[in-house]
């Protein structure tokens, strides 16, 4: 055999070895989920694309005819109100999420391992009852007639019965509570990470508490305010159950929007686009995260 | 009580207990202004607890804990004059070694010009020049130790407390470490209270050393009165090796004395202890003797076990007829003996030390 024989022998062994040792098993490992995948995420999302960019035929259904109309209607006024409202929605549910949730993230990170065991399970729990129960129960108490309104009233705080439901304030706190066990955990998460000693050594060097917690316990938990921040605002973003259950349909929300033009008013083409978008915004906010990430140099999940 | 102004940190019948475990027993401890103060014991002793007590990372359950003079029990770690080299180091992740040497001043608000002298200053001392800008993952061990060590002398504490700082070291790394340690301390004439569980770490840089044995204190004193001296068994038994025998004082004249064991007799030098009453006699394996024949006031007999040469030097094992096992160091091989022979222990009377620590 000459070299080229010999390079071309070892060079097949190679592929057999690698065949044998890597691409068996990642195939059985991987496979069914990439298949699922594909068939179930993928393949959907490239149809969603496509319909973005069709037109709505006369009876609801899709004339497939290139246009950009869609993305250019979202562009109006009044679809514009309603991304924008929901951002802000978003955004404030994320920012009172944050704040209530690291308190308590903290306050059961610090605790023995058996004991924040429990504490998880109890933001656990109601995570587990049906949200829409939830959600309907959050409403009846919410009714101006309800049992907050008359307590209330009963007691002389308030003299008119409550309006409360149906507004943005109690869309906000249904977000709340369905969100807030997503932003606890990877709260959790980071801030039992957080090893002790830098609180430590901060202290030992001169800092008051306040200004460890603002320079070390912030900056090393930040990958999880992070993770909490995405986890929180995304869904929050498309969430269409919640306004519906909460804010009747006053509360307009672009998850909702979604939602009328695929069942009501039958605007597939138009309601792709404004999915679309969403997934956009996601990625931008993924785009970001991956960006801080890297940054600092610190993993969070 | 406040006299005692060349004590820089003092411990007064210090108690505590973690839970129902009572880890440190009456402790009284007082360090000199400038000196090297080393607390030595096996893992589970106390020292690193006691060291969190006084840096205030700690409470403690009972007594008074003073740094120069002031008491310091109800002061949190932010408001104490000392600082702390940790054993994990613990410099901040996410700061360049520059902000993380800086950070004990920053927080004092130092203006920007002066922190940026100081930290130089430091960087100079601890010979890091050009590593401003690293992040303390992109750095070796020896060089994490030496920022965390800046760090920690930025404040130019009055006392620097080390919790084991070489322990992550290799042993080349560590000696060099020692050796720098040992310098810098005495450059800044700054109080050291070291923490080690390595008796040699603790010999080589120590002035004193406190010796520590399930939270109580064994024995304060020079390296190498606490290996001359030991005043207990565990002291004797824990720093460098020992023989120990435990016997009764018999007869005293007025040089010497005869100790009655289980194993036989011995003679040791004339020591404080009434006839009587029992003790233990220390004797260092290297300066334990045999011969073949008994040597007078002795009775102390046993088989050579093996004699192996371990590098420095030869070691011969000699079981006594009771089972304890005699060790004796020598430079150079005995060609007299062989293994089985029956031999006869004895040392110089000076040589021998007595610890009566059985209560």
């Amino acid at each position: 055999m000459n070299r080229n024989e010999v390079n071309a022998e070892v060079l097949s062994l190679e592929k057999r070895r690698n065949l044998k040792r890597n691409t068996l098993p990642a195939l059985t490992m991987a496979g069914p989920v990439t298949f699922w995948m594909m068939v179930f995420v993928l393949l959907p999302l490239v149809y969603v694309i496509v319909i973005s960019f069709m037109k709505r035929d006369a009876f609801g259904g899709i004339e497939y005819d290139f246009t950009v109309a869609n993305y250019l209607e979202i562009l109006q006024p009044v679809y514009l109100k309603v991304i924008w409202k929901s951002m802000k929605l978003a955004f404030l549910t994320t920012a009172i999420c944050i704040l209530i949730g690291y308190p308590l993230a903290y306050y059961i990170a610090r605790k023995p391992s058996k004991v924040a065991a429990k504490l998880l399970m109890l933001v656990m729990i109601p995570f587990w009852t049906n949200t829409l129960v939830r959600l309907y129960s959050i409403n009846l108490i919410g009714q101006p007639n309800g049992f907050l309104s008359n307590f209330l009233m009963n007691i002389g705080i308030i003299a008119k019965p409550l309006d409360i439901l149906y507004s943005d304030g109690i869309v906000v706190v249904g977000l709340l509570i369905s969100m807030l066990p997503f932003a606890i955990l990877p709260l959790y998460a980071s801030i039992e990470k957080l090893d002790k000693a830098y609180l430590e050594a901060s202290s030992d060097l001169g800092a008051k508490p306040a200004v460890t917690f603002c320079r070390i316990t912030i900056p090393l938990t930040f990958p999880g305010i992070v993770a909490s921040i995405i986890l929180v605002f995304i869904p929050s973003l498309g969430m269409y159950y919640v306004p519906e259950a909460l804010g009747g349909g006053k509360v307009m929300l672009i998850g909702s929007l979604i939602r009328n033009q695929f069942l009501v008013t039958k605007n597939w083409p138009f309601g792709a686009s404004l999915s679309i978008l969403l997934v956009l915004i996601t990625l931008v906010m993924l785009w970001l995260y991956t960006r801080i990430a890297r940054l600092d140099d610190m993993e969070v999940f | 009580m406040d006299g005692h102004a060349e004590y820089i940190v003092s411990l007064v019948d210090v108690d505590k207990f973690f839970g129902s475990n009572h880890v440190i027993r009456k402790f009284n401890l007082n360090v000199r202004q400038g000196e090297f103060l080393t607390l030595l014991g096996p893992s589970g002793c106390g020292k690193t607890t006691i060291l969190r007590m006084i840096a205030g990372f700690e409470d403690s359950t009972s007594g008074m804990i003073k740094v120069q003079g002031e008491r310091v029990e109800d002061k949190e770690a932010f408001e104490r004059d000392v600082n702390t080299v940790f054993q994990s180091y613990a410099l901040f992740p996410h700061m360049t070694v520059f902000d993380n040497i800086a950070y004990g001043l920053s927080v004092k608000k130092v203006p920007k010009s002066e922190i940026r002298e100081r930290v130089k200053e430091m960087l100079e001392l601890v010979q890091l020049m050009g590593f401003e800008g690293r992040k303390p993952d992109m750095m070796s061990g020896g060089q994490k130790q030496r920022v965390a060590i800046a760090r920690a002398l930025i404040n130019r504490p009055k006392v620097l407390l080390l919790d084991e700082p070489l322990g992550a070291l290799d042993l080349k790394l560590r000696k060099q470490m020692q050796i720098e340690l040992k310098r810098l301390q005495k450059k800044l004439n700054i109080t050291f209270v070291y923490v080690t569980h390595d008796q040699e770490e603790a010999m080589t840089m120590s002035d004193r050393i406190a010796v520590l044995n399930g939270g109580v204190l064994e024995q304060l004193d020079t390296p190498d009165q606490v290996y001359k001296f030991p005043k207990t068994k565990f002291v004797a038994d824990f720093i460098g090796e020992s023989n120990l025998f435990d016997g009764t004082l018999e007869v005293i004249s007025d040089e010497t004395a005869r100790v009655a064991g289980d194993a036989g007799e011995m003679m040791i030098e004339c020591c404080p202890v009434e006839p009587g009453e029992e003790l233990t006699v220390c004797v260092r394996p290297e300066v334990m003797k045999y011969s073949k024949t008994p040597v007078d006031g002795f009775t102390l007999s046993g088989i050579i076990k093996n004699m192996i040469f371990v590098g420095s030097q030869y070691r011969t094992l000699i079981v006594m007829d009771n089972g304890y096992e005699v060790k004796v160091n020598r430079v150079k091989p005995d060609k007299d003996v062989k293994e089985g022979d029956r031999v006869f222990l004895y040392w110089d009377l000076d040589d021998a030390v007595a610890i009566c620590d059985r209560k």
